[in-house]
């Protein structure tokens, strides 16, 4: 770590040769901790400044709008994908669009409603997060219950590696089995195999009918609640469990959203008001729907620490007292027909090792989502790995940045 | 066979028992071609482990002797892809066809990789759920052949393709060592490898244990048959039902050609006969009154898009029947002549219509009968062409024809494959659609994998149009 960070006469060179190389419009005011900022607007331009960080020796930040991960990460440079921002296609008719990976949620959000189509993605964070960041981190909200996580909506991806190389995965149709999925690779590393910039994705048509209903209660009884809702073969988008502290409410609040078109809506209203008893759950007005998920996802970017993880679906009443007894009763979030559960706080590095640890030997993977750097650097954004894991790991990295220029706490110390 | 042939099968034998190790040339003829006619490669030695501890002392002898191998299921792939050529050893798996277990309450179940696909869904039936990708040889086909190349089938426009189906594998890499990947909630130890392991098309190991998702039967069924006049429409009918919003769970159309060759069959499904397309709609979901609703509305379209007449099967029975047409099409259009290149791509959904008048347009010019029978709603093509593969010129036309046909779906804006695999028989279209450095890339992580490139070597990644990469694994 010696070399890095507060380096003055370092970064001033670093700055000179990035200016020269990809022009003024590239770079940006550097944060407080004085690394040098750069916004490649191409990713022909992220390409070369790899390629040049590779062979000078730097340590490279990778950045997207800033309000996810922590940009605390030491490193001789900082490397923003948030220039490219173009949406090259949208095609409404196949249900595809091809973004490059800075674009903001919200503006990609707007741009396909404007032509009648719908990412069926949810993650948490502020609206503006980038699709990059989305992608890398692998970070699904609760539209996973009905859509699938993040990587069940990409048809593929180009990335440039560590020492920039630019790869084409996947491609831009529905179905492809051409050459191996590096796609996958991609969706979840962390950009620890290289920085996505372009992404193209698989799109659903606008719901016609999109309505939220809320039911509080305790934990318990909602829990139950949800599974008569999955046997009573109702197919809801979102099937969300939040604790009261992340809800604000008085108790746990189960969230049912139904989403698609009018007839399913319809259908699964009914279902949901006999399967619950006769109409115990609210509905919400569609900007206090808005509200409720927005809320939901921006309280996951706020505290200092935010994981997920993911289990079978019948483990997560036990998993949830897990969490309270180790970590407390903090924010969370989970998707139980999914086994998926998304917690964020203050926690120590000690206590998420351990908690690692024990779910590590309930088959549970825990992927730490954010956290500052010198807690994510000492834990990783994974760990606990099953045999032999690792060396393919490890081998994976030294392929795709082989001079270790890409800075990503992808285990632990 | 050579002396060292003979020698490595006496070790073989030793681990599988003699009459699992198949050296007679004529045995291993057996053995020299998969669902695709027109590539043969006889292999050396086949062998055929009963457990998963043979199957590993088997790798483990092959690692220390450096020998290079092929795993393979039923044969059923379509692309040349489990074919191994002198100097390999053939691993079938078809005796590994235990069900491991099914956890009703978990939806998932963990299988050996020669359980057939078809036996796994009349397993898990019981428990009101299935496992949903079905291809058409599912009758036949594994579920680690199913993983080995992503495999699709009809009702994957609404369930996902395999890949959306595997929680987690147990994996035998070329060098004899395991290693687990995925979870069994389909959370990743880190990156997605079990991700990246399913389609690797036996170039990465061979799963030795897998876990796949089920998924509840749908309670409520409404499969319809409409018929048009010509493929536009027919084409044109698939846009709308989309654009509605509405999924169907499979949305398949076939064109005269192999409607005919149907109806002439024992599978004969009351196809109409004049028709130019048929379109097969099937919508399913937990609801009795949203299925119905949804069909009204899909009706409605094909009735509007142009269709003759639309039928919905009136029970099971019926359902069935539509649906044997459509699984066994392959099975009929053996029909129409002695050999038959059963073809894969996929273009974008709206260039449907134009890409198979454009694929008309060649059958007509190389004098060949192509046959179309595809989902639709994936925009998943399969172009079947009827020849004789013992006449050396209509085999070079069928070659021709069919380089015309990939070109013409990467034209617009397609890929060479959507559910088949690479294996031998798209090697060549590769570089038409990734360049050398992506190439380069997909050869890297293969050596990850395995770094002597030993396991099914020779596929998937033609490797004199890579660029050069460094790979290096990590010392276990």
């Amino acid at each position: 770590m010696s070399r890095v960070g507060n380096n003055a006469g370092r970064a001033v060179t670093i700055l000179e040769k990035v200016t020269a190389l990809l022009g003024e419009g590239a770079v940006l005011k550097a944060g407080t901790d004085r690394v040098p900022r750069f916004a490649p607007g191409s990713p022909d331009a992220v390409a070369l400044l790899l390629s040049t960080a590779h062979q000078e020796g730097w340590r490279v930040r990778i950045e997207g709008a800033g309000t996810w991960l922590q940009s605390d990460a030491p490193a001789d440079l900082a490397l923003t994908t948030r220039r490219l921002d173009r949406i090259p296609a949208i095609e409404p008719s196949d249900l595809t669009a091809t973004a490059e990976a800075g674009i903001g949620l919200d503006q990609l959000r707007q741009q396909l409603a404007d032509r009648g189509a719908w990412l069926g993605i949810d993650p948490p964070g502020l609206a503006g997060r980038t699709l990059g960041s989305v992608v890398s981190s692998a970070t699904a909200g609760p539209l996973r219950h009905g859509f699938g996580p993040i990587k069940d909506h990409l048809l593929g991806v180009t990335f440039v590696t560590g020492d920039g190389r630019m790869v084409q995965s996947g491609g831009r149709v529905m179905k492809n089995v051409a050459g191996y999925d590096l796609t996958r690779l991609q969706a979840g590393g962390f950009g620890a195999f290289g920085v996505i910039v372009l992404v193209h994705l698989r799109l659903r048509t606008l719901p016609r009918a999109d309505i939220t209903y809320v039911l509080e209660g305790a934990r318990e009884d909602l829990t139950q609640v949800g599974e008569d809702i999955a046997a009573a073969g109702l197919t809801p988008a979102a099937l969300e469990l939040v604790s009261p502290a992340l809800a604000r409410r008085e108790r746990w609040a189960l969230a049912v959203r139904l989403a698609g078109s009018p007839a399913l809506v319809a259908a699964d209203e009914a279902g949901l008001g006999a399967g619950s008893g006769g109409g115990r759950f609210t509905p919400l007005r569609a900007e206090e729907a808005h509200a409720f998920w927005m809320r939901l996802a921006e309280g996951f970017a706020v505290r200092p620490v935010t994981f997920r993880i993911g289990a079978v679906p019948t483990a997560s009443d036990e998993l949830l007292d897990l969490l309270q007894h180790q970590l407390g009763d903090e924010w969370i979030s989970a998707s139980p027909a999914a086994g998926a559960i998304r917690w964020t706080g203050e926690a120590s590095i000690d206590r998420l090792q351990r908690l690692r640890r024990t779910l590590a030997g309930l088959e549970v993977p825990l992927t730490l989502e954010r956290a500052p750097w010198s807690l994510r650097s000492a834990v990783g954004h994974f760990g606990a790995y099953r045999e032999g894991v690792g060396p393919l790991v490890t081998g994976l990295r030294r392929t795709f940045d082989p001079g270790g220029a890409l800075v990503v706490a992808t285990e632990g110390e | 066979m050579t002396g060292a042939s003979s020698l490595l099968a006496r070790d073989l034998a030793a681990i599988v028992g003699e009459k699992h190790v198949r050296q007679a040339r004529a045995e291993r003829m057996t053995y020299a071609m998969d669902g695709l006619p027109t590539h043969r490669r006889v292999p050396d030695l086949v062998v055929l482990p009963g457990t998963r501890e043979e199957l590993i002392a088997v790798v483990r002898l092959l690692a220390a002797l450096s020998v290079p191998f092929v795993p393979r299921g039923a044969g059923t792939g379509l692309s040349g892809g489990a074919l191994a050529d002198e100097g390999a050893v053939l691993l079938v798996l078809t005796r590994l066809n235990r069900i491991l277990k099914i956890e009703p309450a978990h939806r998932l179940a963990i299988v050996e990789p020669g359980v057939v696909n078809a036996k796994l869904g009349a397993a898990v039936r019981p428990h009101g759920l299935q496992y949903a990708p079905d291809p058409s040889s599912q009758t036949a086909c594994t579920i680690g052949g199913n993983v080995a190349e992503n495999a699709g089938g009809p009702h994957c426009l609404k369930y996902g393709v395999t890949a959306n189906h595997i929680l987690a594998l147990e994996v035998l890499l070329p060098d004899g060592s395991l290693v687990e990947l995925g979870s069994p909630g389909g959370e990743p130890w880190g990156p997605d490898l079990a991700g990246v392991f399913v389609g690797s098309e036996g170039n990465f190991g061979i799963a030795t244990r897998i876990t796949v998702r089920l998924t509840p039967l749908a309670r409520a069924v409404r499969t319809m048959l409409a018929d048009f006049h010509s493929l536009r429409a027919a084409g044109e009918a698939v846009s709308a039902i989309i654009a509605a919003g509405i999924v169907p769970a499979a949305l398949e159309m076939m064109d005269q050609s192999c409607i005919r060759a149907v109806e002439d069959s024992v599978y004969a499904a009351g196809y109409p006969r004049d028709a130019a397309a048929i379109l097969l709609v099937e919508l399913d979901g937990g609801n009795e009154a949203a299925v119905i609703a949804e069909s009204d509305a899909v009706t409605d379209l094909l009735r509007r898009s142009g269709a003759r007449a639309v039928r919905c099967a009136a029970n099971d029975v019926e359902r069935e029947r539509l649906w044997q047409g459509r699984k066994k099409a392959f099975g009929a259009m053996g029909r129409l002549s002695r050999d038959l290149v059963v073809q894969d791509a996929v273009v974008p959904r709206s260039a449907l219509p134009g890409v198979l008048e454009t694929i008309s347009g060649i059958a007509q010019r190389y004098g060949l009968v192509v046959s179309n029978v595809f989902h639709a709603g994936d925009g998943n093509l399969h172009p079947n062409i009827s020849f004789d593969a013992t006449d050396p010129a209509l085999k070079q036309r069928v070659e021709a024809a069919s380089a015309e046909i990939m070109s013409t779906c990467i034209a617009a804006g397609g890929t060479i494959t959507g559910e088949h695999g690479v294996g031998l028989d798209k090697l060549r279209y590769m570089p038409l659609i990734f360049d050398a450095e992506s190439l380069g890339a997909m050869q890297a992580v293969r050596r990850v994998f395995d770094p002597e490139e030993r396991v099914n070597p020779g596929k998937v990644v033609p490797v004199h149009a890579c660029r050069e990469w460094a790979t290096t694994r990590a010392a276990r």
